[in-house]
């Protein structure tokens, strides 16, 4: 299991150090700095193996964390691990710096001490973690015993996430759909691969230990409705947005650990307890009959050894009643570009020497739209034998619907021990599409 | 809140300060203080000496302060072991206390003070833990358990902490079992023997229980104790299968890897025909490619278990190859991951779409990465044959671009793609030809003058290609160097004519310029060669190649399954069993995918079926009758009469230089003439039919294994089997093997090393061997007292080992061991000693004593020793027992470079006891199959292939102890080698 755990400032300077096990010492400190943060070569690989010590590090802005361990450890779980101790600081005192760990120090050395057992992790959600840890230091003598034991129940409990007795005057909950649409084009327009990576992240101020159950356009669960001929209120679409009999195939999906997997892969019902706030409901997949809500066309011709032109078009293509925003195309230039000329027929765009590239920006566009830019690249004279590698267009956008064409059906909430229906729960649901690698080779 | 301020103080007598401070009255002050205490320690410094004034600050009633303090203790306790006994009051009183969260912080605390007094004390406090009312402190104590057997194994055991450890499996909360679950592996894992985990179907339904509600790092915990669990049959199996699978879905990847894990192994014990194994195979893809949605490092796991995936399994992935292509911003160590995954999913029906890919990667800015990308070119084409048009006009167009390294990547695989296709794509010999000035590195040149050399005939100017390497020859990397003489004989050989100076030149660089003995050594042979029978040597150097295999780079499978069954772990990662980089006993020992072995009906699975049929289907092998064997002989050419053997003078430079002038100059000449082997041929066959067996089998021998026309060249020459005299002498001498006339077969034994210097045994070196000399064990040892002073009273013991190794009597060094004298023992060895596994199996430690102290190392036997007198199996007995043992008990080796011919070998191995029961002959192959007993009474089956005129043998090992055949291999080797 994890041995120790170290927290490094970008100089390598030692921020937190946590040791769990006897077989790390203060020398595997200084093995990682050294070989590692202070290493010439940039990092080869997230696990390092010195000295028959094993490091695994993740670097969030210019803070390293780093777990360490001499033993064949679930490699996994550790990087998870590190994962979640970065939501679990950020939930706690927000941005991971220097300065809010160095702030933050005893409370971190609480939080290790609670969420780590001897390398084994141990419940890590925050939900649960801040009833009994607060920056204020608990006044253990102030708790009622009943107080104690809902702790001590909720944290090693089958509801980990969730706490008895929470109550809201609204009812309340909001749904997003946030999916990123990633794309590889060919020079000539041909996908290469395309695939929607997509999260359903929901905000719940219900009372109460509430049971819910989610449903969306699955292609599964709609075709085993079909046949059976039962069209029960759930097949309504309750909350709108939802247009005919549409389905869509989704490869793969994940959950949160609130949903209860063994139903799910019985009868394929989302049904679970959401825990109080903000959470990722769960996390999907798709590669089928994405809508690509941009095209672009790359046309690049060299001219001469010292100029070079570029012609980029862009094409929407969704309704034209939607708008996209924040629309980015990053257009690469080779190292040895002396100057830029660029055109443009929407939006606004400069070429930045600093990033090698022509950046286009346009602030809103409409469905089923098209736009161009064309530009004139003067290059120096190289004698370097090594053709320019023409990295990718890339594209960034934001649109108001699902790429992947999810829609949710419904999401019922059932309290039965306070007396509030699913009908008094007012319920919002937004799509937001976003580019993933959203990218054309050139 | 601006706690970094405590990060700042570093002045003088800052200790002094933080001491009155701590024992300020105040108590915010108190706090303040350990802060800072605290925030000293993190960043390195030493401030142990504020011991007991931190611990004093322990009595409060504020909980982040006592958790400082906790904090400080679990930190200096062990360096200041008498002060920390102060604090155990607290502790004990904690473990009381009313609230739980105290309780737990209690003994979670004690359990991480690693201070013998303390630990006693900790125990009744434990005990209570362990049955406290409050599950969060009955699943912190669960853990303090695991963190108490780290320290005192032993203590845990005698207070029964086990039991009660065992029954919390058991209990009504979820995370209670999970870290249950999680501290018995653990300490199971440093007694792997003991059945502490007793894992019965009613514990793993407790488990697949607690599962589904458990926390996910709970779920970890048990995934991966079940994956330790071996299900009686296949409807066991199935049924924890699909209790399993609904983990697939879990946001955590870790949950994923893990549930993967337990369906990979179990999936082994699924018959292939039944619905399920289908369904679940399908079930195992789509988490699969989730796991590259994560974030970049844990991709970067998940991709090294997917290549393991993919060896074991391909069918799982082989649609989902466009997951795998690499995007521009991946992280350097994802990108050279998916690339390989590529490589290993590619096939006719994508191959189209992964050479657009790669040729795409050959283009990028990262060195490593292009490169990988260019070798990946030609992997593919060596894989998929209708892509190797393909892939050469790629790699051609790659050329082109005249990147330094891509050039040189493109000539190395470009190279294996010429023999893997001979004679199909020499078109593009003269692109790669102009390219010859710009390679630097020694794995291009290596492969340039490889092709030069392979095909001389077809490049105009061969030989002025080669010369020009050969200008700063003594600069060249091994690998060049050898590549170029080789090269240049193939040369020679083609175009005899014009090149004599050429061959003489690298010649005489390599065997007398030369200190590398490896280059020396194949100068010599090719000298030898060239000299005595241009044809043979024609037909040894320009021999036909085997093809080069599809896929090189495939984890060897034994290790493969065990990697599987470390899915998600870092053996995984590294593609390395746990041994490899775990220190210590703990969680070494090895992991093995269970057998199928079905219930009822399905008892019969087509692969066992289908071994056992391989062996019947070979025929009861016989011995040949002598007349068989002389019929073979008579096709032999075999080692001429010393007359007939050109003369060579004893030293071996002038040796060298007469043959070959003599060699060369009769070369030029007519062939025929010179050509010794014809005329051999005639004086040989009329080999006298009375000759003695014992001779025949020297003679056969003596008959290299190089080539069956090599004539007299005695080049791979076993030693002293009788045909050395009939070699001659000067040829003995030549190659140094001199030695071997005269001496009996035997055993092999290996030289003396030195096992334990002079440096690290104040001043007594000891260097040993071991051997077996008529059926007795022995240890040769040499003591050497490298010290001032006199050396007396020695005395030896070993640890205990696998095979109960123990001197059979004291250890006779009676005079004392004066400075700078050397005595030899002999200490006789049995085998009745003590017993335990060690890791590498023939591994022995030793101590030794003398009057000055006691000094330990370790050593390795050959296994060989172990092999007994009476090892001879009976044919029958050995045909039964060969079928009877499972087929995944057999092993495969590769024994290189033997050159030897089959009966050489028998007699050779029969000297240590290695017994060839049979033999039989199919084609130029010979397969002998061999017994062996160990002492410890395991037989062991082998199999050896050889075929004539191919250095490398392949040996088969069956054993009912599998574990042991690496070892008998490694032996095999030893003594055939040497």
């Amino acid at each position: 299991m994890i041995g120790g755990l170290f927290i490094y400032n970008h100089k390598g300077e030692v921020l937190i150090s946590r040791v769990y096990r006897d077989d790390i010492g203060r020398n595997a400190v200084d093995a990682f700095r050294v070989n590692v943060i202070h290493a010439r070569q940039q990092v080869r690989s997230p696990v390092t193996n010195i000295a028959r010590t094993s490091f695994f590090h993740v670097k969030r802005s210019n803070i390293w964390l780093a777990a360490v361990t001499k033993q064949n450890v679930n490699a996994a779980m550790v990087f998870e691990f590190l994962y979640k101790m970065c939501d679990v600081m950020t939930a706690y005192f927000g941005k991971i710096s220097e300065e809010n760990i160095k702030n933050n120090f005893v409370l971190i050395y609480e939080l290790l001490d609670e969420i780590l057992d001897f390398g084994y992790p141990q419940n890590s959600e925050t939900g649960a973690l801040k009833t009994f840890i607060t920056q204020q230091g608990i006044k253990s003598q102030l708790q009622t015993k009943e107080e104690q034991s809902q702790i001590t129940s909720q944290v090693t409990g089958q509801i980990g996430w969730r706490r008895e007795g929470i109550k809201y005057r609204r009812n309340e909950l909001f749904l997003d759909v946030l999916e990123s649409v990633n794309l590889l084009m060919s020079p000539q327009g041909q996908v290469l691969s395309a695939h929607v990576s997509g999260r359903v992240v929901m905000k719940s101020y219900l009372s109460g230990m509430p049971e819910c159950k989610f449903g969306m356009n699955d292609k599964i669960v709609i075709d085993k409705q079909g046949k059976g001929g039962t069209t029960d209120e759930a097949g309504k679409s309750e909350l709108g947005g939802s247009s005919g009999k549409q389905s869509i195939a989704i490869d793969d999906c994940t959950f949160h650990q609130c949903v209860r997997l063994s139903k799910f892969d019985s009868e394929r019902s989302i049904s679970f307890i959401p825990p109080d706030g903000e959470y990722e409901l769960m996390r999907y997949r798709t590669t089928k009959d994405i809508i690509l809500p941009f095209r672009v066309i790359p046309l690049v011709r060299e001219v001469g050894r010292t100029k070079l032109e570029v012609k980029v078009v862009i094409k929407s293509n969704f309704k034209p009643s939607l708008l996209a925003q924040k629309i980015e195309v990053r257009i690469p230039t080779p190292l040895n570009t002396s100057g830029v000329q660029v055109i443009c027929m929407k939006g606004k765009a400069k070429y930045k020497a600093s990033e090698n590239a022509i950046v286009w920006k346009i602030k809103r566009m409409a469905g089923m739209k098209e736009s161009q830019i064309s530009a004139e690249i003067e290059l120096l004279p190289t004698n370097d034998k090594k053709k320019w590698a023409r990295p990718p267009i890339s594209m960034n956008f934001e649109v108001p619907f699902a790429p992947s064409g999810l829609k949710v059906r419904y999401l019922k909430v059932f309290e039965p021990k306070l007396n509030y229906s699913d009908h008094d729960v007012i319920k919002w649901v937004r799509y937001i599409g976003r580019s993933g690698i959203y990218e054309t080779r050139c | 809140m601006t706690d970094s301020k405590y990060f700042t103080t570093t002045k003088k007598g800052e200790i002094f300060e933080l001491k009155a401070e701590l024992n300020s009255d105040k108590k915010e002050k108190k706090k303040e203080a350990v802060k800072k205490v605290i925030a000293s320690m993190t960043v390195g410094k030493d401030v142990s000496a504020l011991f007991p004034d931190v611990v004093n600050c322990m009595q409060t009633d504020n909980l982040e302060l006592k958790k400082l303090v906790y904090l400080y203790l679990m930190n200096y306790a062990k360096s200041q072991p008498d002060m920390a006994i102060m604090a155990v009051n607290t502790f004990v009183k904690d473990c009381e206390d009313p609230n739980p969260l105290i309780r737990a912080l209690a003994v979670r605390t004690m359990g991480c003070i690693r201070v013998d007094k303390i630990t006693e004390y900790l125990c009744e406090p434990l005990r209570k833990c362990l049955k406290d009312e409050d599950p969060y402190v009955r699943k912190t104590a669960a853990v303090c358990v695991a963190k108490l057997h780290d320290i005192n194994a032993q203590l845990v055991e005698d207070q029964g902490f086990l039991d009660t450890l065992k029954d919390l499996i058991s209990d009504s909360n979820p995370m209670v079992v999970a870290n249950a679950v999680a501290a018995l592996s653990e300490i199971a894992e440093s007694h792997p023997n003991s059945n502490l985990l007793d894992l019965n179907p009613q514990t793993i339904n407790k488990l697949l229980t607690a599962l589904n509600e458990c926390t996910e790092w709970g779920q970890i915990f048990i995934l991966d104790c079940l994956a330790n669990y071996t299900p009686r049959d296949d409807r066991e199996s199935q049924s924890i299968c699909e209790r399993v699978t609904p983990r697939l879905s879990h946001a955590n990847s870790a949950v994923v890897l893990s549930a993967v894990k337990v369906l990979m192994k179990f999936m082994e014990m699924l018959p292939k025909d039944l619905d399920y194994y289908g369904t679940l195979l399908k079930k195992l893809a789509p988490p699969l490619v989730t796991l590259l949605s994560a974030e970049p490092e844990l991709q970067y796991v998940a991709l090294r278990n997917i290549n393991l995936i993919v060896q074991k399994r391909p069918e799982i992935l082989k649609h989902e190859m466009k997951v795998f292509f690499v995007k521009y911003n991946d992280p350097i160590y994802v990108k050279l991951e998916k690339l390989d995954i590529m490589i290993r999913l590619a096939s006719q029906a994508n191959i189209a779409q992964v050479l657009a890919e790669l040729k795409e990667y050959a283009t990028e800015v990262d060195v490593d990465f292009v490169r990988k990308a260019v070798r990946a070119i030609g992997r593919c084409a060596i894989k998929v044959e209708q892509s190797a048009e393909r892939c050469v006009s790629t790699l051609l167009d790659l050329i082109q671009t005249k990147v330094n390294y891509v050039v040189q990547e493109a000539i190395v695989v470009i190279k294996d793609i010429f023999r893997k296709y001979p004679n199909k794509y020499e078109s593009v010999i003269a692109t790669l030809c102009e390219n010859l000035d710009s390679l630097d590195e020694p794995e291009a040149r290596a492969a340039m003058i490889w092709i030069v050399g392979e095909y001389a005939e077809r490049i105009d100017n061969a030989d002025e290609l080669l010369e020009s390497f050969l200008e700063g020859f003594h600069d060249e990397s091994t690998q060049v160097q050898l590549q170029l003489l080789t090269a240049i004989v193939k040369l020679f050989l083609k175009k005899p004519t014009e090149t004599q100076e050429l061959v003489q030149q690298v010649l005489s660089l390599a065997t007398q310029d030369s200190d590398n003995p490896d280059l020396r050594d194949r100068g010599y042979i090719y000298w030898r060669l060239l000299s005595t029978d241009p044809v043979a040597a024609k037909e040894v150097v320009l021999a036909e190649k085997p093809l080069i295999s599809e896929e090189t780079d495939l984890i060897e499978p034994t290790l493969l399954d065990e990697l599987i069954c470390h899915i998600g772990t870092l053996a995984s990662v590294y593609h390395k069993p746990p041994s490899a980089f775990v220190e210590g006993g703990r969680g070494v020992q090895h992991k093995r995918l269970p057998a199928r072995a079905g219930s009822g009906e399905s008892a019969e699975s087509p692969d066992v079926g289908q071994a056992v049929s391989a062996v019947s289907d070979a025929p009861p092998a016989v011995i040949p009758s002598q007349g068989d064997l002389l019929g073979d002989l008579l096709n032999l050419d075999l080692a001429p009469p010393t007359s007939n053997v050109p003369p060579v003078p004893s030293s071996m430079q002038m040796g060298a230089m007469d043959l070959l002038g003599g060699g060369l100059d009769s070369l030029m000449g007519d062939e025929s003439e010179t050509s010794a082997s014809h005329y051999r041929t005639e004086v040989q066959s009329p080999q006298p039919p009375e000759c003695s067996e014992r001779e025949l089998g020297g003679d056969v021998g003596g008959s290299p294994a190089m080539g069956v026309s090599l004539g007299g060249a005695p080049v791979g020459m076993p030693a002293g089997l009788g045909a050395a005299p009939a070699v001659g002498g000067g040829l003995g001498d030549l190659f140094d093997l001199g030695g071997g006339v005269g001496v009996t077969a035997g055993s092999y034994i290996p030289p003396k090393t030195v096992w334990l210097p002079a440096m690290k045994a104040k001043g007594l070196e000891i260097s040993g061997t071991f051997a077996r000399r008529s059926g007795v064990i022995h240890m040769d040892l040499s003591f050497t007292n490298k010290a001032m002073s006199v050396m007396t009273d020695f005395a030896i013991q070993f640890n205990k080992n696998s095979f109960g190794l123990a001197p059979a009597g004291p250890l006779q060094v009676l005079t004392p061991l004066s400075p700078n004298q050397t005595v030899d023992v002999s200490l006789p060895l049995s085998t009745t000693g003590p017993v335990m596994k060690m890791e590498p199996l023939n591994n022995l430690q030793v101590a030794v004593k003398n009057n000055i102290d006691v000094f330990y190392f370790s050593c390795q036997y050959p296994i060989s020793l172990l092999f007994v007198e009476d090892g001879k199996m009976d044919r029958q007995v050995f045909l039964a027992t060969w079928k009877d043992i499972p087929s995944e008990n057999e092993a495969q080796f590769q024994i290189k470079d033997c050159h030897l011919n089959s009966d050489a070998a028998s007699n050779k191995l029969q000297g240590s006891n290695i017994f060839t029961v049979a033999k039989r002959t199919v084609d130029t192959q010979d397969m002998l199959y061999q017994s062996v007993k160990l002492t410890n009474g395991i037989w062991m089956l082998a199999e050896l292939r050889i075929q004539t005129g191919n250095p490398n043998s392949t040996l088969s090992v069956k054993c009912r102890a599998p574990e042991v055949s690496q070892y008998v291999y490694q032996c095999y080797e030893l003594i055939l080698r040497n």
